[in-house]
């Protein structure tokens, strides 16, 4: 479509070619470029007049907030209040620990995006260190003080119900997905029922399933901490989905691949684990990118049965203190921006990854 | 040595996805002692009765009745593991045994007494459903049948919704509720202007209106629509536990009465001559005895949280709630300790 | 060594058969004990007691004095209305903002990409929350609404006219109805001359005409009723009139904004998914942008969409649900009410599952239908 760029015409021509081509090729394309704009310029000044010219930055009293309410953003909410939106109501003097363990928990995500990375061991070896080392920086005991799970929150929680509800659901999800294909009758139908029932109800009827009716299937005087509970309901429910992904994985294999693994005389397992499940899970990578940020968006909505995850301690932060409450949009707005700078960070990656991988194919 | 208990746990539970938490056989009493801690239910956050403070120790005035349980059968308040509860979680966690007892502003009505396999050793608060406006904004309001056909912001979960409706259906008026999961978000909701009016135990208006900076601006209707008699739940199979937990409020209550207090217990305990100071203080009686604890099971506990004028004092004085219901028999109230004997 | 092999599947599957049986029995097993020690009552007649609640919105008649069972249906109701008004908003922005994602005009491809980049990577309750905080909190009071000509925005809603019922109305609707049927029929009729013949008679004025002439029709056989009940400011609130509150409004917004941003997606990898060459074609013939867009690429890359906008259509029924945090009484805000009163948790939480998982089913199946209509039609 473009006009090969001649690279000896001055250079104000090159801009006014581009913006002819690209902004007013017809007569509609230009008008509809003069709306766009206008509506930009209007929502953007205002946006940028208050979140920035007229905004409150660092800390500052509420009296400085509440004359400029309307016309000005509050950030001063954040910069009073971001101890208690990071890290809920965690006992102060040890929060160092849940900062350390956000920070644990970035690094499973950054190191596991690195392809040096991508081998069943090294993965399973960093998630697992990776977990149990922020279990014991949040739980306490061995030379730590304890920390009871009502006390936990924030951040950390957000990605612990994320990364728990990734790692623990995979083999689960796996297994499904290969029961779903399987050519036994009885293990095929259990799979399609399971799967099939898990994603035909929201997230949070099993949330609520867990937090209020789960305990009275257990015998008597066994009972779930609450967090767990949630936790292992969201595992489950990730497994459904994360079982989709990999029978779709599984489904793009050429057969064969499978006659391949059987003339070799490899039994139902070794196949499995060998040869298909290697090539399979490559394949849906950055389906399963995609599917752990739904999770990370997902684990939101814990705050329905009150579990103190980042949303609902910015929310506490903000609601609860009623010098502040007013400034609730700017608390919102900072939750917003963490969740997008993480959303955003891992479907760019997955996008990525997407036409790395294809290239691959290629070769 | 370390503690490694709570870290096994987590490990445990997480890695395998087994029973975390406490496992016990045997009445609810059995399980307390032998895991050392006391399991209470609380609220979430309601100002008075159990509310995180800035460090996240729970304080409040339901949160004491957990505090001197714990401390009478325990031997220390700070033996008590909070778990903070929604309004339809509460319930379940008490009928699935993950608490020990539910110390959560909860309504006694037949229906929790007779087929929720729970029960109520006592009365803790009196409390009756009220309605607060905004006077600045609705001016003329000066009683509720004034509210007619006005938004009424209502939290799930709690027996004020159908208040609510059977009161404007015995007298001939229409509110139209608006429905939130929460007491934050049905403050919010209703500070906002959302709904002309909040409707919840005229406790829960009081510890919301004071924190509020212009509190001067709403007026609390006269009119109470309903009884409320706030009271520990506790499981039906447990009749030593219901024993303490009945007796428990009993005592803090004759503590009152008889003016022992948090800081003369130990002086009364040795040198007060009326009888029913030593018998709660377990000088000469032996009521502890009888309730399968020691003789110091009520000295503990009034160490720990004061008798319960001084806990009413402590928590929801500062709310501007007067004593009204809530003083002792012989002050003009309802609180009447059985005698300890 | 085959019969080995069948007799080690049996096997399995029997293994498997027993241990979800034992897990089942389990518990059940634990559940009756529990109860029956607890003394819990359990089962479904509390849906034929009285509700004694109010609900502040609904579709059928529905008073404290009717049964849990009805309060049930209104909040199924108000969860089927939202979905479905949302799916149909969430459609049309997102068509639209997928076909802006691959617009030449630079600066409307940016807004559509920036559009889905901000929307979809923000948890959705996190926009319903701050939509609802944005209509209850910066709106003004009702009693200084914003008058928007005959309609009131505040933050208790927005308040519009709204026609008093009269049979005219009614007829005005059903003629309505009986436009779009035979615009349908016509439009097949059409298409069906054009590949006999070649030629085909016009669809889209002839379809507007009868949309606008047949339910003036109706509307005047039966009495032309100009009657509106307009809202007025009477005591606390707007009465009369259609008011629509900020509950349905949040949601509404929210859901169809946020689904919007994945269905352009969607439409987005469609069109690239219908090669190069028949737009290529479609313009060697002729057909202006519009045209390529609307007779040969969109319905080419229909079938590619369908599948995956299945799944976004029950993503936000269920996500519907969300609902219960900003106060709209769907069904799950109505089962929750009654669990609260009854104590039945496990027959509430059930039954809000089950019929979950039939709308699910029947919005699978419906799509699945029409999926399989649009292959139909590939020669």
């Amino acid at each position: 479509m473009n006009a090969p760029a001649s690279s000896h015409r001055p250079f104000v021509a090159r801009r006014l070619d581009w913006l002819r081509e690209n902004l007013f090729s017809t007569p509609l394309n230009a008008l509809i470029t003069l709306v766009t704009l206008a509506l930009l310029l209007w929502l953007g000044s205002r946006f940028v007049s208050w979140a920035l010219l007229h905004a409150v930055w660092g800390r500052a009293d509420v009296a400085t907030c509440n004359a400029l309410f309307g016309q000005g953003a509050c950030w001063a909410v954040v910069a009073d209040k971001w101890r208690h939106m990071l890290f809920g109501i965690y006992p102060q003097d040890e929060q160092w620990r849940s900062a350390l363990a956000v920070v644990i928990f970035c690094g499973i995500m950054v190191f596991s995006a690195m392809r040096a990375f991508w081998h069943v061991w090294r993965l399973l070896a960093l998630w697992l260190s990776g977990s149990l080392l922020c279990a014991w920086l949040l739980a306490g005991g061995l030379g730590l003080t304890p920390v009871p799970t009502a006390l936990w929150g924030g951040l950390p929680i957000t990605l612990m119900l994320a990364v728990f509800g990734t790692l623990f659901a995979f083999p689960l999800g796996i297994l499904l997905a290969l029961g779903r294909r399987s050519a036994l009758p009885i293990i095929r139908a259990a799979s399609i029922i399971y799967i099939e029932l898990v994603r035909g109800v929201p997230l949070i009827t099993v949330l609520f399933m867990a937090s209020i009716m789960f305990a009275l299937f257990l015998p008597e005087g066994v009972s779930f901490d609450k967090l767990l509970r949630a936790q292992v309901a969201i595992i489950l429910f990730n497994a459904a989905y994360i079982a989709e992904i990999v029978r779709a994985g599984l489904q793009a294999l050429p057969r064969g691949q499978y006659e391949a693994a059987d003339a070799l005389g490899l039994g139902y397992w070794q196949t499995q684990l060998l040869v298909i499940l290697p090539q399979a899970l490559k394949i849906t990578i950055p389906a399963q990118v995609n599917s752990f940020i739904d999770n990370f968006k997902d684990t939101s909505l814990v705050i329905i049965v009150s579990i103190f995850d980042f949303l609902y301690a910015v929310r506490q932060a903000v609601i609860s203190d009623l010098d502040w409450r007013h400034y609730f949009v700017e608390g919102y707005l900072f939750a917003m921006a963490v969740y997008w700078l993480f959303c955003y960070a891992m479907s760019h990656y997955s996008q990525w990854l997407e036409k790395h991988l294809s290239r691959d194919h290629r070769l | 040595m370390f503690n490694k208990k709570p870290l096994c746990r987590s490990l445990a539970a997480l890695s395998l996805g087994v029973a975390a938490g406490s496992t016990f056989a045997g009445p609810t009493l059995d399980a307390i002692k032998q895991r050392g801690t006391l399991v209470c239910g609380v609220h979430t956050g309601l100002t008075g009765f159990s509310a995180p403070d800035k460090s996240g120790k729970y304080a409040g005035i339901d949160v004491d009745y957990c505090k001197a349980l714990a401390a009478a059968i325990l031997g220390s308040p700070d033996k008590v593991k909070y778990v903070p509860l929604t309004a339809q979680q509460r319930f379940t966690a008490l009928q699935s045994g993950e608490i020990d007892l539910l110390s959560r502003n909860t309504t006694w009505n037949s229906k929790r007494d007779t087929t929720m396999g729970s029960v109520f050793p006592g009365v803790w608060f009196y409390d009756g459903q009220a309605f607060v406006i905004n006077s600045k904004k609705n001016p003329k309001v000066k009683k509720l049948a004034d509210l007619n056909k006005a938004s009424i912001c209502v939290e799930t979960g709690t027996t004020t919704e159908r208040n609510m409706a059977d009161y404007a259906r015995a007298n001939k008026l229409t509110f139209k509720p608006v429905v939130f999961e929460g007491q934050e978000a049905t403050e919010k909701a209703f500070q906002s202007g959302r709904c002309d009016a909040y409707t919840t135990d005229s406790s829960g208006i009081a510890a919301m209106l004071v924190n509020l900076p212009n509190k001067g601006d709403y007026t609390v209707l006269p009119e109470i629509i309903s009884k409320e008699p706030l009271a520990p739940m506790l499981r039906r199979n447990d009749q030593e536990f219901f024993a303490i937990a009945r007796w428990m409020i009993y005592a803090l209550q004759q503590a009152e009465e008889s003016g022992v207090t948090q800081a003369n217990v130990l002086r009364m305990k040795a040198e007060s001559k009326d009888p029913a100071v030593q018998r709660l203080t377990g000088a000469t009686a032996e009521v502890g005895k009888g309730l399968g604890l020691d003789a110091e099971w009520a000295v503990r506990a009034l160490q720990a949280v004061g008798n319960y004028g001084e806990s009413y004092e402590r928590n929801i004085k500062p709310l501007g709630l007067v004593r009204g219901m809530n003083a002792l028999w012989n002050k003009g109230g309802l609180m009447y300790p059985m005698p300890l004997d | 060594m085959c019969s080995s092999e069948r007799f080690r599947n049996i096997v399995y599957q029997l293994a498997l058969l027993s241990l979800i049986g034992a897990l089942m029995g389990y518990a059940a097993y634990n559940l009756v004990h529990n109860l029956e020690s607890r003394a819990i009552a359990i089962g479904f007649s509390y849906l034929g007691q009285e509700a004694g609640f109010d609900i502040s919105e609904m579709l059928i008649v529905y008073e404290p004095k009717h049964s849990y069972a009805r309060a049930f249906i209104v909040g199924l109701l108000n969860t089927l209305f939202v979905s479905l008004v949302a799916i149909v908003a969430a459609s049309l922005l997102g068509l639209i903002v997928g076909i802006g994602r691959l617009s030449p005009n630079w600066l409307l491809r940016k807004l559509a990409g920036a559009y889905v980049e901000t929307v979809r990577n923000v948890p959705l309750i996190l926009q319903l929350l701050l939509w609802y905080g944005v209509l209850t909190e910066l709106l003004p009071p009702v009693a200084e609404a914003i008058v928007l000509g005959p309609a009131y925005l505040s933050q208790r809603g927005i308040s519009l006219p709204w026609p008093t019922a009269h049979a005219g109305w009614w007829a005005a609707l059903l003629g309505l109805l009986l436009a779009a049927l035979l615009a349908f029929l016509w439009a097949r009729a059409a298409k069906r001359r054009r590949d006999l013949a070649g030629r085909a008679p016009a669809v889209l004025w002839p379809s507007l005409a009868a949309g606008v002439l047949l339910p003036l029709a109706g509307w005047a056989v039966f009495g032309a009723p100009s009657e509106f009940s307009t809202p007025t400011m009477a005591g606390f609130d707007f009465e009369g009139g259609k008011t629509v509150s900020p509950e349905f409004i949040a949601l509404f917004l929210g859901l169809s904004i946020y689904t919007a941003a994945f269905i352009a997606e969607i439409v987005r990898g469609g069109i690239l998914s219908v090669s190069r060459g028949q737009s290529d074609a479609a313009e060697a013939l002729g057909l202006s942008r519009g045209q390529r867009l609307r007779l040969v690429i969109l319905p080419q890359a229909l079938r590619v969409m369908i599948p995956p906008l299945t799944s976004q259509y029950l993503n936000l029924t269920k996500n519907s649900s969300l609902a219960v945090a900003i106060g709209y009484p769907d069904l799950v805000s109505v089962s929750n009410t009654t669990l609260n009163q009854t104590g039945q948790a496990i027959e509430a939480i059930t039954l809000m599952m089950a019929v979950y998982l039939a709308v699910s089913l029947a919005i699978s199946g419906l799509m699945n239908w029409y999926n399989h209509r649009v292959r139909l039609v590939e020669r």
